[in-house]
């Protein structure tokens, strides 16, 4: 008997989480590809943010310097969630009203374009503090050499100093691509469909909380092991070259 | 460097635009029975989603429907995300500051809903003392704040209303004020059945509650709003309305 | 001083003050004293939400860092499955896993409503304590690990040589010389636990973030409310770092 109920209460939530309607799987699984792509392009602004910041605000002029400072300082001390709001409804706004006095039509942002911009420009602040501490961890001999041996700045760039500060980056990289997955729930505050959202409209329709966001949990869980996972085996590579590799990790 | 963030700039600015072409209509990201629903393959259903439908066909215009949070629909419709909003929200002089609103295509009156056998009645006396949750940003948030803030212990704010019904259930606020249709949906649920009841309509506030559901739009998209009248108008004059109502509704809801 | 005499900072410093002047004059603050004495309120349940779940988080954080870096095999693994599920899921999920999770369970058990507890259970502020508090103790917990591992062995061996008992040695020597280790990393954590407390708005506890919400609602006013909000965090933010500092400076440190 306690086996059969048993069964039946497994057998309905399966029911609810199956891929296709009437389940909700498929649902949740759109949400987390929309998660995924959002913390992906997010990742790689911030990257971009960050590398750019980073040079900077190693060797920028004050002024840049103190700008850069300014922006790190702000995203770093204000919540996520306000800056959300700020970005998404005030940037998009401000965007527009500018495009509309300067004659053009007021352009649409699709939600995913708004959501990787804001979440990128978050990503990129702390982006740069990890991206600098890792250059700065690399032997300066390596880059005075490379100086000397006449190398113009975008190539030293290239062929050395962000090879070299790579594997000093990753740790700090893999825990910014964690706070990204995590931050696009953030976005179900704005609306935007994400596996968060979707887990509660989900929730909300059918009524079984529980399940729902267990299974959202699961999900989110999987991505940070196997990322976790790839982080590793990336850092493993990024030290190849350095003796005493062979223990791994730090 | 800054050559290369303006075209990072711009890449992103084109991503965003690539999908510019249909009419967006915000309504909002929440289940909002029988109005709007989330279905299981990532649909939208419900009655104004039908309406939505119905009145884009009458115009001949490409309509996207777009979700968005209820508490920021007004910015997300001035800041350009989204063109115009269609999710049951009520014509008042207070919004009309910020946005523009269509002819109403429909009304219905404001309805409490308590825990069964609480014997609380809509007014004053009966919510003397008790908790009572609320959507944000919506009329009833307004009426409950003018009406019975000063005797209520508590008004809990809710993002969605289904949370608010959702914590009724669960016995952690003693009512809700919503909109009629929306609180006979969820009492007719199973949760809603198990747990609740209505406790009848809340006596009429015609500057707080507003004169009907209405379509809202940037101030000042005065073509965009002509071809939403005049949709409403189509859908209303050639039976349309009476078609999308009757699989949810007894009676119509346009009200008079 | 003479660092902010540069030519450039003095200009900067200008276009700064010029902004927050421009702010004043230009932006809309008339609802401002209507709403202090809520901002008021709702700062200060900020500020205590964020620093009872900081000390608890840090109470619970300890154990488990101890756990994981010296514990048995049956301590050290469930300690290191919760920092693994706290750290690899957002909070917000949590928080709503807590709220709304519960809260749908609660009606099945009648026994639960009648309980001296209930009072205490309907209201949303436990639940927010209680996630803010498990995710503090999560992320923490990972630091102290380290903390506990770091600490000199010669330390912890001098001390056992002298026949300490093993509960003061945990007490006097290996707990303090931790906490001292993971000091600069507990200013960063309390910072980040500051920027997750506006997340319990979102099960209607009435935070600093809620009150502008609210404003926002009430006035259709979008960026006054979030440029307070903002300005307020980054002052917390600044105490916060300033505090840690200052703490920072008060434990004495040798180094050898």
């Amino acid at each position: 008997m306690q086996a059969l109920i048993e069964a039946l209460g497994l057998q309905q939530t399966l029911d609810l989480l199956a891929l296709s309607p009437p389940g909700w799987g498929g649902n949740l699984l759109g949400g987390l590809a929309n998660s995924i792509q959002i913390a992906l392009g997010a990742f790689g602004l911030g990257l971009v943010i960050g590398i750019f910041g980073a040079y900077g605000k190693l060797y920028g002029g004050p002024v840049t310097r103190d700008l850069l400072a300014i922006y790190t300082t702000i995203v770093r001390a204000v919540p996520e969630l306000i800056l959300i709001l700020i970005l998404y409804y005030a940037a998009t706004d401000a965007l527009n009203k500018a495009l509309v006095n300067a004659g053009f039509d007021r352009i649409q942002i699709s939600g995913l374009a708004a959501g990787i911009g804001v979440l990128g420009i978050v990503q990129g602040a702390y982006a740069t503090e990890v991206l600098r501490g890792a250059i700065l961890a690399v032997p300066p001999g390596q880059i005075e050499a490379a100086r000397a041996m006449g190398m113009p700045p975008m190539k030293l760039a290239r062929r050395i100093t962000l090879p070299a500060m790579l594997a000093f980056a990753l740790p700090g990289l893999a825990n910014l691509w964690l706070i990204a997955t995590k931050d696009t729930a953030l976005l179900a505050v704005v609306g935007f469909a994400e596996l968060t959202l979707e887990t509660k409209q989900a929730a909300g329709a059918t009524k079984h909380y529980f399940t729902f966001f267990l299974a959202a949990g699961a999900l989110y869980l999987v991505i940070t092991l196997v990322s976790g996972r790839l982080f590793a085996r990336a850092e493993r590579w990024a030290r190849r070259g350095e003796p005493g590799a062979a223990r791994g990790g730090r | 460097m800054r050559t290369a963030l303006l075209a990072l700039a711009a890449a992103v600015g084109l991503s965003g635009m690539a999908l510019a072409d249909p009419v967006k209509i915000g309504i909002a990201a929440e289940p909002y029975p029988p109005f709007a629903v989330p279905d299981a393959s990532g649909n939208w259903t419900g009655w104004e989603v039908d309406f939505i439908k119905a009145v884009c066909a009458a115009e001949a215009m490409e309509c996207a429907i777009t979700p968005v949070a209820w508490d920021g629909i007004i910015p997300a419709l001035t800041s350009g995300q989204i063109d115009a909003i269609m999710a049951s929200m009520s014509i008042t002089d207070e919004r009309k500051q910020t946005i523009d609103f269509s002819d109403k295509y429909y009304q219905t009156p404001a309805l409490l809903s308590v825990a069964k056998g609480a014997g609380i009645t809509p007014d004053a006396a009966g919510l003397t003392g008790k908790i009572i949750g609320v959507q944000g940003s919506t009329t009833h948030a307004d009426y409950v704040q003018k009406h019975f803030s000063g005797v209520v212990a508590e008004v809990k704010v809710y993002q969605t209303q289904d949370e608010a019904f959702q914590d009724l259930a669960a016995g952690r606020i003693d009512a809700t004020e919503a909109d009629s249709i929306a609180t006979e949906a969820f009492l007719a649920s199973d949760t809603g059945q198990a747990c609740c009841e209505s406790a009848g309509a809340l006596a009429y506030d015609a500057e707080i509650l507003g004169a009907g559901v209405g379509a809202g739009v940037r101030k000042g998209d005065t073509e965009l709003l002509a071809k939403i009248n005049d949709g409403i108008a189509k859908v209303l004059a050639d039976g349309t309305y009476e078609k999308i109502s009757a699989p949810y509704f007894k009676s119509s809801i346009y009200g008079n | 001083m003479k660092a902010w005499m540069l030519p450039h900072r003095v200009v900067m410093l200008a276009l700064a003050l010029a902004l927050v002047v421009w702010c004043a004059l230009r932006l809309r603050w008339d609802w401002l004293p209507e709403y202090l004495p809520l901002l008021a309120q709702g700062l200060w349940r900020t500020v205590w939400l964020l620093i009872v779940t900081s000390v608890l988080g840090m109470a619970l954080a300890i154990p488990i860092g101890l756990a994981m870096a010296e514990g048995p095999w049956v301590l050290a693994a469930p300690a290191r499955l919760f920092c693994t599920i706290i750290r690899g899921t957002p909070l917000l999920l949590q928080l709503w896993l807590l709220y709304y999770g519960l809260g749908s369970l609660f009606p099945q058990f009648p026994w639960i409503r009648q309980s001296d507890l209930w009072p205490i259970l309907r209201q949303a502020w436990p639940y927010a304590v209680l996630a803010l508090t498990l995710s503090f103790a999560g992320y923490e917990g990972e630091v102290m690990r380290g903390a506990f591992k770091g600490v000199p062995r010669g330390q912890l061996e001098a001390a056992k040589a002298m026949g300490m008992p093993r509960l003061t040695i945990l007490r006097r020597i290996w707990l303090p010389l931790a906490i001292q280790r993971a000091l600069p990393t507990l200013g960063g954590e309390t910072v980040l636990q500051l920027k997750a407390t506006p997340l319990v708005a979102t099960i209607t506890v009435v935070d600093i973030y809620a009150v502008a919400n609210r404003v926002r609602q009430d006035t259709f006013i979008v960026y006054e409310p979030l440029i307070l909000l903002a300005a307020i965090y980054m002052i917390l933010t600044g105490i916060i770092v300033l505090l840690f500092r200052w703490l920072e400076n008060r434990v004495p440190t040798r180094t050898l």
